[in-house]
């Protein structure tokens, strides 16, 4: 049996892009703005907490978790991953024009690699056929 | 705004990367165990689904795992670029992940799987330059 996706199982890895993508840049944006933590000075983490920007990442992130483990459920996890990845060319994306780092024409080429690899692995099967159970295997 | 020097850099980089691994096989095999999410809430609703999550040995080892591996990205990002950082470690937990799915999660990985985390691997360390 050759394991497709539906529409809405293509939303929730599509919830998973986004989601990945914007709670990593917010939580870089608040990062910044709290400082450089060290060894020596841990417990700025904590105060980093306090941040809107890393709370709102935070957020995003926990929305992340679901829907990743709502795909883990139904998928492998060497499907999942790389087709969830293209969350790090709306990251390059997100890092260029909003926190103006610069993108080389290097980023773009790896832009595009990552664009193929999601196209090669989004074409096969989702999920591995078992003879066994996994509960069993592992 | 790097400003730590490449050893340390990679240190941080390499343990997001490491405990992601192990989180990320922790988690995937407990979703496997417990079974597809959204039979099981169309049968016992939201709270059941998320019972049947929280209560497995495995997935809590893999939140532990993912939690340090979170607390290290932090500590990363405030030292590193976003655009080294999220796809340097990310890059290595591709490779690292198919290699463990194969190992401990019997995957199969086949030669499209391959491909593709080996693209996107190279697109990543693409990235980072």
């Amino acid at each position: 049996m050759k394991h497709t996706l539906t529409p809405q199982r293509y939303l929730i890895l599509l919830t998973v892009i986004l989601t990945a993508s914007f709670g990593d840049t917010l939580l870089s944006h608040g990062m910044k703005q709290v400082g450089p933590v060290s060894g020596h000075n841990l417990g700025l983490l904590l105060i980093a907490l306090k941040n809107p920007w890393v709370i709102a990442g935070i957020l995003l992130l926990i929305g992340f978790f679901a829907s990743y483990l709502t795909a883990l459920s139904w998928a492998d996890l060497t499907f999942v991953l790389p087709s969830t990845s293209f969350s790090y060319v709306i990251v390059a994306l997100l890092s260029r024009f909003w926190l103006h780092e610069e993108i080389s024409i290097y980023r773009w080429l790896g832009i595009l690699l990552i664009v193929g690899g999601v196209g090669f692995v989004a074409r096969g099967p989702s999920l591995t056929e078992h003879t066994i159970p996994v509960s069993e295997a592992l | 705004m790097t400003t730590v020097g490449p050893v340390e850099t990679w240190a941080t980089i390499i343990t997001v990367a490491a405990t992601a691994i192990a989180g990320d096989v922790f988690t995937a095999g407990a979703m496997r165990r417990i079974g597809d999410l959204d039979e099981i809430r169309a049968h016992s609703g939201l709270l059941g689904a998320i019972k049947a999550v929280t209560g497995s040995g495995m997935f809590l080892l893999g939140v532990l795992s993912m939690a340090l591996s979170f607390f290290t990205l932090l500590f990363t990002l405030s030292n590193v670029d976003v655009s080294l950082a999220a796809p340097a470690s990310a890059s290595l937990t591709f490779i690292g992940n198919a290699a463990a799915a194969k190992i401990f999660l019997h995957e199969n990985v086949d030669r499209r799987r391959w491909m593709a985390a080996a693209l996107v691997c190279a697109g990543v360390a693409l990235l980072t330059r």
